[in-house]
């Protein structure tokens, strides 16, 4: 039985850590992801949950410190933001690469410098080689929805490998939504027991975690983290099937609004698609065949079920909520538009960096994209191969 | 106090055929604290050479349950593991016959620099653990550099000894004292040259409920330009000097463990010691001297806090 609620983003994060009781959280407070740390404190101050709080001193201790337990074999989760992220950034490739599963909520910051407190991606975007699953969210039902799903596939015996939520800071995380929670008891019972491996505990089989690696080994133990991360997606896949089946709403990779028949395709990440989808309703009206692909996971990056998607498409644009300085395009970009090289037959595409520091995406900015990707099928000419929207500055869109 | 055949009887832990160099302080150290605890014992350890040399894939040199993952975060890795062990235990999910043991390891790098923050942080917030800090004055598994724990006047590769500066320029932080002030309930400074009073500390620092901070110096032939065999013998004239003294604050009460009773100048110390080898040169006198006003300071600071009554007690 679910139960429809309205909750804040944080909020809904920290309802799924309540219902998941992790054995320890580490965490240090950080905006926009402050609350959780906040919301969790007065659960353990409450006894709500069996969680043993780590109130770190910094992330980079938080991070360390949930290594550290998770080597103890429990269940173990996090939250940070930006700055937070990036103090982490030598510990996440360790988490990883122990093979160490937890959760680590991001509610996405953009990065200083200058300093700015609002949502983009470019916290996450940086971590996206660092050997974590990256799962991202469009509204809190599936930040809730994430948050359970990501128990499982993180301690999937096949895959140990810890896992980001991500969500877009203020505009999800602060922002008020409803959503629908299920039972503590089916929560619990979707997730299941925590299977404990190799825990540092256990004091009669002992184990020696983090040895050194040199060049006759490092290579070989780093495939194998790949190939692991690799084969996470099909658990990923199985998992949200179950998911569906178990609470009525199914996940994949990726979701597609009106992709199917679609001639011009927005990808994009996280809050926007609530906006993409309003605007799409509004083209489909005046007979222009819009439609959105909606990524949910971008590691492991699902390149094949991309590319099947979206090469029928006229003209695609790849919206990323991050620049990457001196790469050609933002990552999102990249990656699709290398998933499409080996296509036999593909779609013109074009990338708009939007939405730096918090910056507004509005209905208007949308529709100017959808209007581009017409005129670039109408004049087969693309004018700016990567572009900016809603910079005021020369040479981008107002 | 356990007596040393007792101790020597003790299953060994850290087993041979690790690859730190002969004479070197750390193994010494470290052998003797575990021997001081029947409790099984979890391990985080800091980067360095202690770790490189016990752990080179795919082999270990730990017998007790031992992980590393960076540099600057043995207290912060430990103090999960124990959250993890104080949940679990909490909750009915383990239950251990013998209470476990926790134990950080850092060298001074790791501890006095890079670490700081991180043990002060894990020190604040009260982790049942013990701090193990294994200090050998430089950065010597990167070759010798100088760390905040290096004395003055000593050669180090980013301190040289050239045409204008001579060394290390400034004096040793004195980290012992800023773990004093995090009012944890147990903080030694001890080396493995004294084995009775190590171990003894060991031993408290294991028995007492929460946090406690052991700093050991820890001889370096390789970096120290000494014959190995003489490490421990040179250790000593760090008491002998009174350049590393032996003391405890045991619940915020000072105890002097090792007074000499013929208190030795500190070129003593600097005699045997390669790193030290300019300080002797008739030119560099008032380095000597510098350094010897500072150890005399040092000390009598530490003879003074000794005296100091801590109420109700």
């Amino acid at each position: 039985m679910s139960k429809r609620v309205v909750m804040t983003g944080n909020e809904t994060v920290a309802e799924a850590v309540r219902q998941i009781n992790p054995d320890v959280v580490a965490a240090y407070p950080i905006t926009p992801s402050t609350a959780v740390v906040e919301y969790i404190s007065q659960y353990v101050a409450d006894g709500l949950i069996d969680t043993e709080f780590v109130t770190a001193e910094s992330e980079h201790s938080a991070l360390s410190a949930c290594i550290g337990a998770a080597a103890g074999g429990g269940r173990v989760m996090n939250a940070t933001s930006a700055q937070g992220l990036a103090l982490m950034w030598e510990m996440l490739y360790i988490a990883s690469a122990m093979r160490l599963p937890m959760i680590l909520a991001v509610v996405n910051r953009a990065l200083s410098g200058p300093i700015n407190i609002h949502g983009d991606h470019s916290d996450t975007m940086g971590a996206r080689d660092c050997g974590w699953i990256q799962l991202y969210s469009e509204n809190c039902q599936e930040v809730y929805d994430n948050m359970l799903q990501a128990v499982r596939i993180s301690e999937h015996i096949d895959v140990r490998t810890p896992v980001i939520v991500a969500l877009d800071g203020f505009i999800t995380s602060h922002a008020i939504d409803t959503l629908e929670t299920e039972r503590d008891e089916d929560v619990k019972r979707f997730i299941g027991d925590y299977i404990t491996l190799n825990s540092i505990l256990d004091t009669k089989n002992v184990v020696t975690y983090g040895a050194i690696d040199f060049q006759d080994y490092y290579f070989e133990h780093k495939r194998q983290q790949l190939e692991g991360l690799h084969k996470s997606a099909e658990i990923i896949k199985s998992v949200g099937e179950e998911f569906g089946r178990t609470f009525g709403r199914e996940y994949g990779f990726f979701e597609g609004y009106k992709l199917d028949d679609a001639e011009y395709a927005i990808v994009a990440m996280n809050s926007a698609a609530g906006t993409i989808k309003t605007v799409i309703d509004d083209l489909r009206e005046e007979g222009v065949k819009a439609g959105l692909l909606k990524l949910r996971v971008f590691r492991p990056f699902p390149a094949a079920e991309i590319a099947e998607a979206l090469k029928t498409m006229k003209v695609v644009a790849i919206l990323d909520r991050t620049s990457t300085a001196g790469a050609q395009g933002g990552p999102l970009f990249s990656e699709i538009r290398s998933a499409l090289y080996s296509e036999s037959s593909r779609p013109g595409i074009v990338n708009y960096i939007y939405g730096l520091g918090g910056k507004d995406l509005t209905p208007e900015h949308i529709r100017y994209v959808y209007d581009t990707l017409r005129r670039i099928d109408r004049t087969g000419k693309i004018d700016r191969l990567v572009d900016y929207l809603n910079l005021r500055e020369e040479g981008g869109q107002d | 106090m356990a007596k040393l055949k007792d101790l020597a009887l003790r299953e060994e832990r850290l087993i041979g055929g690790h690859r730190l160099c002969p004479g070197c302080g750390h193994s010494i150290a470290v052998r003797q604290i575990l021997s001081t605890v029947e409790n099984p014992v979890v391990i985080a350890n800091a980067t360095g050479c202690f770790e490189v040399c016990t752990t080179i894939f795919p082999y270990s040199a730990w017998k007790t349950p031992w992980i590393h993952s960076a540099f600057e975060n043995a207290a912060a890795t430990a103090s999960g593991i124990e959250a993890m062990y104080r949940s679990l235990k909490r909750q009915g999910k383990i239950n251990p016959e013998k209470e476990t043991k926790f134990m950080a390891i850092g060298g001074d790098g790791g501890t006095y620099d890079i670490g700081l923050q991180s043990l002060s942080g894990a020190m604040e917030r009260g982790h049942n653990m013990v701090y193990v800090c294994s200090d050998n004055e430089a950065y010597m598994n990167t070759g010798g550099q100088r760390s905040s724990a290096t004395p003055y006047g000593a050669y180090t590769t980013t301190t040289p000894v050239g045409k204008i500066k001579k060394g290390k320029q400034q004096f040793r932080k004195d980290l012992t004292q800023i773990m004093v002030s995090h009012n944890i309930p147990y903080i030694a400074q001890a080396s493995p040259a004294r084995w009775k009073d190590l171990t003894n500390k060991a031993s408290k620092a294991f028995d007492v409920e929460g946090p406690a901070f052991l700093n050991i110096l820890s001889v370096c032939p390789t970096d120290w330009k000494i014959v190995p065999s003489m490490g421990l013998r040179i250790t000593q004239i760090a008491h002998d000097t009174c350049f590393w003294p032996l003391y405890e604050v045991e619940n915020g009460r000072y105890k002097i463990n090792y007074k000499p009773k013929n208190k030795l100048p500190i070129e003593e110390w600097l005699k045997p010691q390669g790193r030290f080898k300019h300080l002797l040169r008739p030119e560099n006198k008032d380095m000597v001297a510098t350094l010897q006003e500072e150890v005399d300071r040092r000390w009598a600071e530490l003879n003074r806090l000794a005296t100091y009554e801590p109420p109700n007690t």
